[in-house]
């Protein structure tokens, strides 16, 4: 047990914890605490975990169909087992191969990369770095996540059903989705989508207006907009972004659901259905205006999913590089351009739909335009590093490998953002490369991030090291290795959503190349398992912080004590004196943002 | 059994990473906090620049091990400009690729922490924002204006001496059209379609102009060097016209036909030798999800010469004849079949010496 005091003995050191307890007496039983809490860092934590759990079974399903495209022509037996006739003798049903494909998509885009990212990291880090309580509304905030939650209990449903979950790609495009002759899935599974969508798009509305509504309002005295942390301004950008585009998403899948129940045509016209050997009565609906709709949430959605990783990952880098993020107001600026610029692109996932040329030809200008504000972003991360002191944390590691993942990811946006490559490129394995790199990989390294940097702060304990460390070497090299090569079968055409590519001439010479990819993504999911066993044994057992600025950071959440309770602060709420970047200047290692400016202090 | 030994193994890998990480946090509590930390920090260092490069020799590995497999050259005029604007944009991208990604690894490896290190309050520097702002706009401007100068010659207006082939996907298969003799589609309309009476498309017979419309499923034929420019509908979902070899796309939409333009370079058999693959194939896949059988929607295309077009389509019987031939009464299966063959002979007579004179 020796080794045991050695990690647990010096809590002696960590009694400001108690302090906590001396301001908020109210008495909190197990469901007002841990299960209907309305403390936002409780509320972060219930985001994280479902998140977590909703990547191990969004990540499984990528597995599976992963097997598919890697062993076309192998059996797995314990397929049938789990997934009985989704899987006759160890084989996938055409019909599980696209319910996997289409859950694996929306599970990781809405339910992880959106709920458990911004959900967990807004909640956290809002009231704690802008010096606030709690949230302008513990309640709806409170009521945000239990949305969520219902939202998953439907999503998940919908996988139990005996006409399968939803299986017309994450993007739903009517007449597919809307025709249950067509399609096994679009039969109530859809419904359970379009239900589930609905409790999500609710639970993200609750959400962002409460972090737009707290950073407006609720900064503590000194915290003027421009003293914000990065990630706050990431945070409220994103909100914003939700609130004006989740709205519209709902509005087409209301919609949809008329068109699939109510005998209305909005998207359907001039359908013959070859299974049942019917002409459908709907004429004059249009299929591209539920395109319009949907991606006019689907584009803002992918920068919903990647500012807050930005966010993070400026901080997080500007910390441990004991420097200031280079070019505070052009982060913030490109963000805001960003954050414009997403609602004026969504047509560029539609330059082959039969868009009007011209109409495409304005959408490739504004959707170039997006790269230079990404590229100022890039090229000030790369100057944070340079002459810096740089601390290898497990949180900067990802950092840096993020900034490598979206720079591989975001250059290939330039290709496909070309209405002349993307006539090619299209809907092929380098768009696939393409955004999990640029949005999938790249967020999940800035949510690593943040949770191997804040852990300490959620839970009071560090994570292992050596497990993270091993965690990120491997999923660096595996994210490369799985989505490098698929560049080159993107170009040559090969077309995604495919699960057999033996029957076709021009793409069968990519097989002992698909079976790579498949057994590198196995690696990369059993490493995954390991962080999120790293993360629930160190909730418990890790190793104790042991003073309250354990990064040496400025931002005001390292001013709490070691365990917030729930208020963050036992005292006073702290006052805000300068921005939050003041590593290293004037000789001194950390200027934290509460200590007022000197006399003879030069202004940054 | 294997299965469960190799889940065995993986269990056992697992619990002695577990092990070995445990171990090592105890050590680094024993050495102190500052020496681990410097420890780890070296080693981190260290991979950075083996990741590097490792990473620019996988690149290149990568690249001569499926450069051949990719792209070939491509097959129709549009094509060919396709794949030069996307030269264009490999060059550029890779530039900044390359500088980007050795910048940061390499600072990662050189600013790592050490002993005496101080790291420099650089906060910001307008001109080097500047600098980073306007480059990569003009870089782009270069980018937006061969894009749009391609895009608009590709979507332009076909040529007036475009033939039209009107394609149509289904689940799971495509049927192609052509307007017969007369060079004029009929009318049609989806709700008269009947695949049981082989009137797959809905034609409809009341217009004239259907009565020789030729109507063919999974392989549509095209002349080489002549531009043909292809009308898509769908019939129930939204299918795609993928054509990787000529590099075009274009979804099929029900209730809203789509056109592209395109003029193939080789013809089949041609493409063949340049491949060097005796079984290459143009082939049509299907790019937009469409259902179970997606994966298998295929459909090929053979480019022939004229000649061996005009013999193929005199080949053809209008789907007219088809349909009316299948709606014949079987009571009287002799004298139908006399009665049908006939014209349908004369017709294809008809057709071919027609075709021939179009061709002169």
């Amino acid at each position: 047990m020796s080794n045991e005091l050695t990690i647990h003995g010096e809590s002696v050191v960590s009694h400001d914890v108690h302090i906590e307890h001396d301001v908020h007496h109210h008495h909190q039983s197990f469901i007002t605490k841990y299960v209907f809490s309305q403390d936002h860092k409780m509320i972060c934590k219930q985001f994280l975990i479902t998140g977590i759990i909703w990547a191990i079974i969004g990540g499984l399903m990528s597995v599976v169909f992963r097997l598919q495209l890697g062993y076309p022509d192998s059996t797995f037996p314990w397929l049938e087992d789990i997934l009985g006739k989704w899987a006759k003798g160890g084989k996938l049903t055409p019909e599980a191969y696209y319910a996997l494909v289409t859950m694996h998509g929306t599970i990781l885009v809405f339910f992880v990369l959106t709920g458990g990212l911004s959900g967990t990291f807004a909640n956290f880090l809002i009231p704690l770095q802008i010096g606030a309580r709690d949230m302008a509304s513990p309640f709806l905030n409170m009521l945000s996540y239990w949305f969520f939650w219902m939202a998953s209990v439907v999503m998940i449903s919908s996988l139990f059903i005996e006409t399968g979950p939803a299986s017309g790609g994450w993007t739903v495009y009517p007449p597919l989705s809307a025709l249950g002759d067509a399609n096994l899935g679009s039969m109530s599974g859809m419904d359970f989508w379009i239900v589930g969508m609905a409790l999500f798009v609710i639970s993200a509305l609750l959400g962002g207006l409460n972090y737009i509504t707290t950073i407006l309002n609720m900064r503590t005295k000194g915290m003027s907009m421009t003293r914000l942390p990065l990630t706050i301004w990431a945070l409220l950008f994103t909100a914003i972004l939700g609130v004006l585009s989740f709205p519209v998403l709902l509005s087409g899948l209301i919609l949809l659901f008329f068109d699939r129940h109510f005998g209305t045509s909005f998207y359907l016209s001039d359908i013959f259905i070859t299974s049942t050997q019917m002409a459908l009565p709907n004429e004059g609906g249009s299929p591209v205006l539920f395109q319009h709709l949907f991606w006019f949430l689907g584009h803002p959605e992918v920068y919903i999913i990647i500012l807050p990783a930005m966010g993070l990952v400026s901080e997080v880098m500007a910390i441990n590089s004991r420097k200031p993020i280079f070019g505070y107001m052009a982060m913030v600026g490109s963000l805001f351009a960003i954050t414009i610029l997403a609602f004026l692109v969504w047509a560029h996932h539609m330059f082959v739909t039969g868009l009007n040329p011209f109409l495409g030809s304005v959408f490739v200008l504004l959707t170039l335009l997006i790269a230079v504000p990404s590229a100022i972003k890039v090229f000030n991360w790369l100057t944070t590093l340079w002459r810096g002191d740089l601390q290898f944390t497990p949180g900067m590691l990802f950092a840096i490998g993020f900034v490598s993942i979206f720079i591989s990811g975001g250059l290939t946006g330039i290709f496909i953002g070309n209405s002349t490559l993307d006539i090619h490129l299209h809907d092929t394995y380098f768009m696939i490369a393409h955004f999990h790199l640029v949005m999938g990989v790249a967020a999940f390294f800035g949510m690593f991030c943040g949770v191997y940097h804040w852990f300490p702060k959620m839970f009071g304990r560090y994570m292992n090291n050596t497990m993270a460390y091993i965690h990120f070497w491997v999923t660096l090299a595996g994210a490369y290795l799985i989505f490098w090569p698929m560049h080159y079968e993107g170009l040559a055409g090969m077309p995604r959503r495919y699960m057999d590519y033996s029957g076709w001439s021009s793409f069968r010479q990519f097989g002992a190349l698909n079976q790579f990819i498949t057994d590198v993504a196995m690696v990369v999911f059993a490493v995954q398992l390991m962080f999120v066993f790293n993360f629930f044994y160190s909730i418990f057992k890790g190793r104790r912080v042991t003073s309250t600025n354990p990064w040496r950071a400025n931002t005001l959440e390292w001013t709490t004590p070691i365990r917030p309770g729930h208020g963050n602060w036992p005292g006073e709420i702290p006052e805000v004196h300068r921005w939050a970047y003041d590593y290293g200047k004037d000789e001194r290692d950390f200027i934290p943002q509460t200590e007022p400016l000197g006399s003879n202090e030069q202004h940054h | 059994m294997s299965s469960i030994f190799l889940f065995a193994i993986l269990l056992l890998g697992f619990v002695i990473t577990f092990q070995i990480a445990k171990a090592s946090e105890y050590v680094g509590i024993l050495k102190g906090e500052k020496k681990n930390l410097e420890q780890n920090n070296r080693i981190n260092g260290f991979l950075m620049i083996v990741f590097l490069v490792l990473g620019l020799i996988g690149v290149w590995w990568c690249n001569d091990l499926f450069k051949g497999r990719i792209l070939g050259e491509a097959a129709s005029d549009h094509g060919q400009k396709i794949d030069q604007m996307l030269y264009i944009t490999i060059g550029i991208t890779g530039v900044v690729f390359f500088i980007t990604q050795i910048l940061l690894f390499w600072f990662s490896f050189r600013y790592q922490h050490t002993e005496n290190r101080k790291a420099y309050y650089f906060p910001h520097n307008n001109k080097l924002e500047l600098i980073w702002t306007v480059v990569p706009a003009i870089a782009l401007t270069v980018l937006v204006g061969f894009g749009l100068m391609y895009w608009f010659q590709i979507t332009g207006d076909a040529p007036k001496n475009a033939m039209e082939v009107e394609v149509t996907g289904k689940q799971f298969n495509w049927i192609f059209r052509y307007p017969g003799k007369d060079n004029v589609f009929g009318k049609k309309y989806y709700r008269n379609i009947s695949d049981k009476d082989n009137n797959m498309l809905g034609l409809l017979w009341d217009d004239e102009h259907s009565h020789d419309d030729i109507v063919v499923s999974n392989t549509m034929y095209l002349i080489v060097g002549k531009p043909v420019k292809l009308i898509i509908n769908s019939r129930d979902v939204i299918h795609d016209v993928g054509m990787a070899a000529f590099r075009m796309k274009m979804d099929a939409v029900p209730g809203m036909p789509t056109t592209i333009w395109f003029t193939p370079l080789f013809t089949t058999v041609e493409m063949k030798k340049k491949t060097g693959d005796p079984d290459f194939e143009y082939e049509i896949s299907c790019d937009q999800i469409c259902g179970r059988g997606h994966y298998s929607m295929r459909g090929e295309i053979q480019v022939v010469t004229e000649e061996e077009f005009i013999l193929w389509r005199a080949k053809q019987q209008p789907n007219y004849t088809e349909v009316m031939k299948a709606k014949e009464p079987p009571s009287t299966p002799v004298a139908g079949k006399d009665s049908t063959a006939a014209p349908a002979a004369k017709l294809k007579l008809n057709t071919t010496s027609k075709l021939v004179a179009q061709t002169k």
